[in-house]
C-alpha cells in the first residue's frame, strides 16, 4: 500500500499544472482575446477616466442622484487596523450586515432609514429594498419600485419635471430574461449617467 | 409567491431532468473506460498522466488500497495548499501584494478544501493570492470533487460486479472524471460565464473614480474559471467574500439559473449511472425520484418562509408587499436580481447538494427559512447531493431501507441483487451515525465554552443556530454558514477542521468497506420475494428513513434554533445585538 505514495505526490503535482496553471491561464488567455471588456470587469469609463463597473453597485449620497441600498461592507480603521469601520460599497471586501430577522440592531436600522426617506417622499410607503442590505454589500441594482420611489427627490434636486425623470426611470428599467428568469431591476449607476447625459442634452 | 417564481422552479426542475440521462450515460461510458467523443483529443493526455504518475491503469485495486490512495492523495493535497497560502507572499500571481495566510486559517482552508468543504473564514479579495486562488484553491475544487465521484462510482461497483476482488484503480477513476467530465463543461460554461460578465483576468484591484468624486476600489481576478467548477463541483468556495451574491461572481440571473443547475448536473447524472451500472435504469430513477421528493418540500418551504414580510418591520411604513415592481419578502441579505423566487431556490438547491455556495445570506433568512437548508445538510446532503457523496449517500440510505424492510418481513434484505448481510450493515450504520455524532458533539462543546460564544453575532436562539449551522456544514462537507459567526479564530478553525474531516473520511471509508464487500458476493436473480426496488413503495420507503433518521437525530437541536426563533418572531420578541 505504500506503493501509493508516490503516484499520490505526482499527481498532485500533474494535475496541478493541468487544472491550476494550463487551464486558468489558457481560460484568461481566451476570455482576454474574445470577451475584452466582461474580462476585466465590465468597466464603464467617461472621459477617458473609470468611473465604476456596470456591475458593481457605488455609494451615492447626494440629492441629484438615485441612490442604491444601504450596503454592509467594512474597511480597516486607517486609525486601528484591529477595528474596522463602515465603508459602503467597498469593491474590495464585498459583505452582508448577517442580522437576523429577530435582531433588534437591523430593526433599528431599518426605522431610521425609513423615517430619512419618507421625509423625502411622505406620499408612498418605502420600499423594502431601500431599506435593506443586500447579500454581497455591492448590490447594482434597486428594484424599479425603489427608483421611482426616488424620482421627487431627485427631480426638485435638478430642476426638472417629475414626469421626465419618471420617464428615464421606466427606460432603465431591465425586465426579465425572456420575460422569465430573474426580476425587474435598474441599474443605479446606468440610471445616473442616463441622468447627467440627460441634464447636458 | 408568485406564479413566475414557481415557473422559475418549474422550469429549473425540467432542465435538470431532461440532462440526467445524456449525461448519465456520457459519465458512464467514462467510468467504464469506453470511447467517448473526446476520447481522440483527451486519451494523449490521460495516457501522459499515466506516464508521468507512475500509474498501470490496467491493475485495479482492493477496497483498502483504493482507500488507502484516496487517503494519501488527500494528504499530499493538504500539504500543497497549507504550503501555497503560508508561502504565497513570495510567489508570482500576486498583483494586491497578500502576505502568508494564518497557520489556523491556512490549516482549516486546506481541511476545507480537501474535503471538497469550501467553508471560508477568510474573504477571498483579502486574503488570497491569484497563484493561491488558482494552483490552490480551483485545483481543489476540481481534485475534491473528482475524488469523491470516484468514490461513488466504487461503490456502484459494489454493487455491479459480481465475485470480484477489486472495486476498480483510483487513479484512473480520479484522472478519468477530471478529464473527461470536469475540465471540458468548465472550459466550455466558464467561457459563457466570462461573456455574461465575469472578471477573467490577472490585473491589480481598479481605482475608480465616482460621479460624486469618491474613489472605489474594485477587485478583480481569474474569477469564471474557478466560478464554474466551484458549482459543477459542488465545491463552493467563493472567489470572493460575498460567494455567488457578488455580482462578479454571478452577474444576472441567467447565470444564476446555470449555476445552479450545475450544482445538480453531476449528482442527477450520476443516479442513471447507477441505474446503467447496475443494467436497470428505473432503479437509477427511484432513487432520483425519492431526491426530487425532498427536493420539492424544501424548495416550498423556503419560498413561502421568505416571501413572507419581516413583521419587525410592520409599523415602520415599509413596503414588503410582492408587485409588478418588486419583488418584496424578506430582502434583507438577498440582491434584487435574484429577488425571492431565486434566493429561496438556490438556498435549497445549494445545501440539497453539498455545495455551499450562496447567493444571499441565511444568517438573516427567516427562521423557518433558514432551518431548510440546516436540515438539508443534517439529512445527510443526500437530495442529488455533493458530487459523488450523494449517490453514496443515499446508497447507505437505500441500504438501511432495505435492512429495515427486510426486518419487517423476516427476510434477509437484498439490493441491486445484492445480499445485504451484518457486515454490510454495520458498516453503513457506522458511516451514517459518525455525522451525528460530529454535528451534536462539536455544537455541544461550542455552546458551553466561551472560545465558542464569543463567535455568535445575533444573540437568543440564533446564536445557537450560527454554531449548529457551522458544525452542521463542516461535517456534511458543505461550506455555506450562517456567516454572522467570527469563524476566523483559532477554537473555530480548529474544532470545524475536525469537524470536516470527520464527515468526509470517517463516512467514506466504511462505505468503500461496503463496496469491497458487496463486489464479492454473488448476483442474485430476483424472484416473488424480491423487494421491488424501483417502485413506488421504495421510494416512500426511501424517504420515509431518511426523514425518520433525520428528525430523530437532530430534531431536538433544531428546536432550540429555528423552531424557537419562529415562535419568538411571530410573538414580535426582538434580541439585542451581542
Amino acid at each position: 500500500m505504500l506503493r501509493e505514495i508516490r503516484p499520490a505526490i505526482l499527481m498532485i503535482v500533474v494535475m496541478t499544472v493541468i487544472t491550476g496553471l494550463v487551464y486558468p491561464l489558457g481560460m484568461t488567455g481566451i476570455a482576454q482575446l474574445v470577451f475584452p471588456r466582461q474580462a476585466n470587469g465590465s468597466l464603464i469609463e467617461k472621459d477617458g477616466k473609470v468611473v465604476g463597473s456596470e456591475l458593481i453597485g457605488q455609494n451615492f449620497t447626494s440629492d441629484k442622484y438615485f441612490h442604491g441600498r444601504p450596503s454592509a461592507t467594512t474597511e480597516p480603521d486607517p486609525k486601528d487596523p484591529s477595528k474596522t469601520i463602515a465603508v459602503p460599497y467597498a469593491a474590495d471586501n464585498s459583505a452582508a450586515s448577517n442580522l437576523a430577522p429577530t435582531a433588534q440592531p437591523l430593526v433599528d436600522r431599518v426605522k431610521a432609514d425609513a423615517a430619512t426617506l419618507q421625509k423625502e417622499n411622505p406620499s408612498a410607503p418605502v420600499p423594502v429594498d431601500l431599506v435593506t442590505t443586500s447579500a454581497s454589500g455591492l448590490d447594482p441594482d434597486i428594484t424599479p419600485a425603489g427608483a421611482l420611489f426616488q424620482v421627487p427627490r431627485v427631480a426638485k434636486a435638478r430642476g426638472l419635471p417629475e414626469d421626465r425623470v419618471r420617464q428615464l426611470v421606466e427606460e432603465n428599467i431591465d425586465g426579465r430574461f425572456l420575460g422569465i428568469i430573474g426580476e425587474p431591476r435598474v441599474n443605479v449607476l446606468k440610471l445616473n449617467l442616463a441622468l447627467d447625459a440627460l441634464a447636458k442634452g | 409567491m408568485t406564479l413566475n417564481g414557481w415557473i422559475q422552479i418549474a422550469l429549473f426542475g425540467a432542465i435538470v431532468i431532461a440532462l440526467t440521462r445524456p449525461f448519465g450515460g456520457y459519465m458512464t461510458r467514462v467510468f467504464t473506460g469506453e470511447r467517448t467523443f473526446l476520447s481522440p483529443i483527451l486519451r494523449p493526455v490521460e495516457r501522459a498522466v499515466y506516464w508521468c504518475c507512475g500509474v498501470d491503469e490496467k491493475q485495479e485495486q482492493h477496497w483498502l488500497t483504493y482507500a488507502v490512495a484516496m487517503l494519501f492523495f488527500s494528504l499530499a493535497g493538504f500539504a500543497t495548499l497549507y504550503a501555497l497560502q503560508r508561502l504565497q507572499g513570495y510567489l508570482p500571481f500576486n498583483p494586491q501584494g497578500q502576505t502568508a495566510v494564518e497557520q489556523s486559517l491556512a490549516f482549516n482552508t486546506a481541511v476545507s478544501f480537501i474535503t471538497n468543504t469550501n467553508w471560508q473564514a477568510y474573504g477571498g479579495e483579502t486574503t488570497m493570492s491569484y497563484l493561491v486562488q488558482m494552483a490552490g484553491l480551483a485545483v481543489h475544487n476540481f481534485l475534491s470533487a473528482a475524488t469523491g465521484i470516484a468514490m461513488a462510482i466504487a461503490l456502484v461497483r459494489g454493487f455491479a460486479r459480481r465475485e470480484a476482488k477489486t472495486i476498480g484503480n483510483f487513479w484512473v477513476d480520479l484522472t478519468r472524471t477530471t478529464l473527461y467530465v470536469l475540465l471540458p463543461l468548465s472550459i466550455v460554461v466558464g467561457l459563457f460565464f466570462v461573456w455574461q460578465g465575469m472578471p477573467e483576468n490577472l490585473g491589480a484591484y481598479v481605482d475608480a473614480s465616482t460621479l460624486e468624486g469618491a474613489k472605489q476600489t474594485i477587485a478583480q481576478g481569474p474569477v469564471a474559471s474557478q466560478e464554474v467548477i466551484k458549482m459543477m463541483g459542488t465545491n463552493g468556495g467563493g472567489f470572493f467574500n460575498a460567494n455567488s451574491a457578488h455580482p462578479y461572481e454571478n452577474p444576472n440571473a441567467l447565470t444564476d439559473l446555470v449555476q445552479m443547475i450545475l450544482i445538480f448536473s453531476i449528482g442527477a447524472g450520476l443516479t442513471n449511472v447507477l441505474g446503467r451500472m447496475v443494467k436497470d435504469e428505473r432503479q437509477g430513477w427511484a432513487i432520483f425520484a425519492a431526491m426530487g421528493v425532498l427536493f420539492l418540500v424544501g424548495t416550498a418551504t423556503v419560498y413561502w418562509a421568505e416571501s413572507q414580510p419581516n413583521p419587525a418591520f410592520a409599523a415602520l411604513h415599509v413596503d414588503s408587499a410582492n408587485s409588478a415592481l418588486q419583488a418584496g419578502g424578506n430582502m434583507e441579505g438577498k440582491e434584487v436580481r435574484f429577488g425571492i423566487a431565486q434566493s429561496a431556490l438556490f438556498a435549497t438547491v445549494t445545501t440539497d447538494a453539498s455545495c455551499g455556495a450562496v447567493n444571499g445570506m441565511f444568517d438573516s433568512f427567516m427562521p423557518l427559512g433558514g432551518m431548510v437548508p440546516l436540515i438539508n445538510i443534517q439529512l445527510g446532503e443526500v437530495i442529488f447531493g455533493g458530487v459523488g457523496s450523494g449517490l453514496y449517500g443515499i446508497l447507505a440510505f437505500a441500504i438501511v431501507a432495505m435492512f429495515v424492510a427486510g426486518l419487517m418481513v423476516g427476510r434477509t434484505p437484498e439490493y441491486l441483487g445484492k445480499k445485504l448481510e451484518s457486515r454490510e450493515v454495520k458498516m453503513t450504520i457506522l458511516a451514517l451515525l459518525s455525522l451525528p455524532l460530529s454535528i451534536l458533539g462539536w455544537s455541544a462543546l461550542a455552546t458551553v465554552v466561551p472560545a465558542g460564544l464569543a463567535g455568535i453575532a445575533n444573540t437568543g436562539p440564533h446564536g445557537f443556530t450560527e454554531i449548529l449551522y457551522a458544525y452542521t456544514s463542516g461535517t456534511g462537507n458543505n461550506g455555506s454558514a450562517f456567516a454572522g459567526l467570527s469563524a476566523n479564530t483559532l477554537f473555530y478553525n480548529m474544532t470545524i477542521a475536525g469537524a470536516m474531516l470527520m464527515g468526509r473520511f470517517i463516512f467514506v471509508i466504511p462505505l468503500l468497506a461496503v463496496a469491497g464487500s458487496l463486489a464479492q458476493k454473488k448476483l442474485l436473480a430476483p424472484s416473488a420475494g424480491t423487494f421491488p426496488t424501483q417502485s413506488p413503495l421504495f421510494v416512500g420507503l426511501l424517504v420515509g428513513v431518511i426523514l425518520i433518521f433525520g428528525g430523530l437525530t437532530y430534531f431536538p437541536a433544531v428546536s432550540l434554533g429555528p423552531v424557537v426563533e419562529q415562535v419568538a418572531m411571530n410573538h414580535g420578541m426582538l434580541y439585542a445585538g451581542p
